[in-house]
């Protein structure tokens, strides 16, 4: 098998979660294979990054940049073609940062291209078998990649979780003078940070959120009644605030909130993995679906099937009469 | 300003419950119901939107058998100004390196200034809009949700980045952007709009008007190939509450007792 290298994304000195994750994803492709982390920025933070990640990674490239001081996937993709042998196998975590750079990076490599990888069953020769989700989770895949002229897979976040990490006393390469011209048409500008809502529902014990599956506006009323009752705060789901019925703040997920809450109810959401990255601490999680196959109930403790419009009204007058 | 915007075809997910086929080779497609991608929808009302403002045309492009047809055509009917349907037996089973290989040949074979994609489409790949910029060798943005115009050359763009922040940028056109949902109101389609449409003719091109070789696209083309369909078994599943919607109730309400969700 070729040579496989992760892309490392890191924040304030600290390499993400997903650098051990994307090792871990490594070693299922290749269990002996000698892995290359691959970590891009500039000044002491990159150090310590770098540094750490030794722990699990054989090589770590360090590439000190002032262009790269902001992780722009236009330069970084540049960076790469230069530095990468073209059979490569190169992990990048499915997020808006691997998104972003993955595809296009596919091209560039001319080699295949897999999104959103949530399993990895094994190789055989140059091919790859992965299993991805289709239909925000409805339905799974076995996906065989041709990786014979390299892949760029980009895994999941939490998938592959790293477990103990066992020392392989890795060293740092500085790969800063390959990296070649990297002048791009698009340019960081800032980052404007998401507005501060009426209530903060990271902070919530208790959640009642709302999905598509609320089905009107109008229907909002009945969620907020049960809340309520419960004493809990309302949530949603991602397509509620694109409608503009609630507002940002609410959303719980990876583009929205990360909450923490004891108990969350759940209510019209079909449980894409962008809306479960936004729940953490593992709650006591009730899930009212009118589909018995809706994805949530594979990760809800309790499950109802029901119509959420006739069940909330009822448990909110058997709660209030309480 | 010429805008071109890709739009798929795609079994409408607030319509069908998506199962799978009693072979395992496919969703199941019996009775299902089709409708544009959730996401293109957005790239198109933000195409018009910016027509409005500053003038030009938005063409609407797909890639797909004669059945997408009327996806292009709602989306003429919300507003855009031409279709384009890319349609050959040969481009049946592509991945996404293969849809992005025959729009780039139809991007090709016009003159326009912006790209959109949607960020996503039913498979949850994100890849088509990242693999056309770069086999365009134009700028790329992916999960935009802000467009402001500074000049002819030059756009504000801001990508959706994790925790609901915003990651503003500077591109330059030509480029290519796909776009988040949310980022504007899509208008409502009616029946007489559609009506209006019904008879516009869509240009239908296949792989030897855009240049395509066949060995590129593709089953024959294709890297990635989805085996087989399944049912995910995550975790060990939720315990299903039975009954009456009382005993239900009361069940749920035992255990909310229990686990502290009543105030
Ligand atoms: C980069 C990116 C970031 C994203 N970030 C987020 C995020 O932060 N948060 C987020 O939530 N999503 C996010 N999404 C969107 C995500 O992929 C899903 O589209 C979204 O979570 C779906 O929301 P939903 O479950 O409410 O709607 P759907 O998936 O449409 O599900 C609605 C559910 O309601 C059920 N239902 C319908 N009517 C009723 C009824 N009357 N009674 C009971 N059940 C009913 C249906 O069976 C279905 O299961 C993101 C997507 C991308 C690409
Ligand atoms: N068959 C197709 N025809 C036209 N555009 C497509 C097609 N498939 C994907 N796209 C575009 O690429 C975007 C992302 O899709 P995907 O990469 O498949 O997740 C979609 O929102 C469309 O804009």
């Amino acid at each position: 098998m070729a040579q496989i290298f992760a892309y490392i994304t890191h924040k304030g000195g600290a390499a993400d979660d997903t650098a051990f994750e994307l090792a871990a994803a490594a070693k299922k492709i290749d269990a002996g294979a000698a892995l290359t982390a691959i970590v891009t920025g500039t000044g002491a933070d990159l150090n310590t990054v770098c540094n750490a990640l030794t722990a699990a990674y054989n090589e770590v490239w360090k590439i000190d940049n002032q262009a790269l001081a902001y992780p722009n996937a236009e330069v970084i993709r540049k960076a790469l073609v230069n530095i990468l042998p073209t059979d490569g196998i190169v992990l990048l975590p499915h997020d808006t940062f691997g998104m972003d750079l993955g595809p296009g990076l596919s091209i560039k490599m001319d080699s295949a291209f897999v999104a959103d990888v949530v399993g990895i069953e094994g190789v055989d020769g140059t091919t790859l078998k992965l299993v991805r989700q289709e239909f925000s989770g409805q339905v799974s895949t076995h996906v065989t990649c041709d990786a014979s002229a390299g892949a760029v897979l980009n895994i999941r976040p939490g998938v592959c979780q790293p477990g103990e990490i066992k020392p392989v006393g890795g060293q740092v390469v500085d790969k800063s003078g390959s990296v070649g011209d990297l002048a791009v048409g698009r340019k960081f500008l800032e980052i404007v940070k998401a507005e501060v809502g009426d209530i903060d529902i990271t902070k919530s014990e208790v959640l009642v959120s709302i999905g598509r599956g609320i089905e009107d506006q109008e229907n909002i009323e009945i969620a907020t009644q049960l809340a309520e009752a419960m004493g809990a705060d309302l949530s949603c789901s991602r397509p509620i605030v694109d409608a503009k019925w609630m507002e940002k703040s609410r959303q719980v997920g990876t583009s929205g909130q990360t909450v923490k809450p004891k108990v969350y109810l759940a209510m019209g959401i079909s449980g894409s993995f962008q809306h479960l990255g936004g729940i953490k601490g593992s709650p006591f999680m009730i899930a009212v679906n009118k589909n018995p196959k809706a994805p949530i109930f594979q990760v809800a403790d309790v499950g109802i099937v029901a119509n959420i419009l006739e069940f909330m009204p009822e448990l909110t007058e058997k709660i209030n009469g309480l | 300003m010429e805008i071109l915007v890709c739009v798929k075809r795609v079994p409408d997910t607030s319509e069908n419950e998506i199962g799978v086929n009693s072979a395992g080779t496919d969703i199941d497609r019996d009775d299902l119901v089709y409708s544009v991608n959730e996401w293109d929808n957005y790239a198109v009302e933000e195409a018009i939107q910016i027509v409005d403002r500053v003038g030009g045309k938005v063409t609407v492009v797909a890639v797909g058998d004669s059945e997408s047809e009327e996806v292009l055509r709602r989306e003429m009917a919300m507003g855009a100004n031409d279709g384009l349907l890319l349609s050959d037996d040969s481009f049946g089973g592509s991945d996404g390196k293969g849809i992005a290989t025959i729009l780039k040949a139809a991007v090709k074979k016009g003159n326009y200034d912006l790209v959109l994609t949607g960020a996503q489409a039913d498979a949850g790949a994100g890849q088509v809009g990242g693999m056309l910029a770069a086999m365009l060798d134009q700028p790329y943005a992916s999960l935009v949700n802000s467009i402001e115009i500074i000049n002819d050359k030059t756009l504000k763009v801001g990508r959706e980045i994790e925790g609901g922040n915003q990651e503003m940028n500077e591109i330059q056109m030509p480029c290519v952007l796909s776009i988040q949902t949310g980022i504007n109101e899509p208008r409502y389609v009616g029946i007489r709009g559609i009506r209006k449409v019904a008879s516009v003719e869509i240009p239908v091109l296949g792989a030897l008007d855009l240049g395509v070789s066949s060995g590129s696209v593709g089953s024959a083309g294709a890297k990635v190939k989805v085996q087989d369909y399944f049912v995910p078994q995550l975790g060990k599943g939720a315990e299903i509450l039975e009954g009456s919607t009382e005993e239900i109730i009361d069940k749920l309400i035992e255990l909310l007792k229990v686990k502290g969700g009543l105030k």
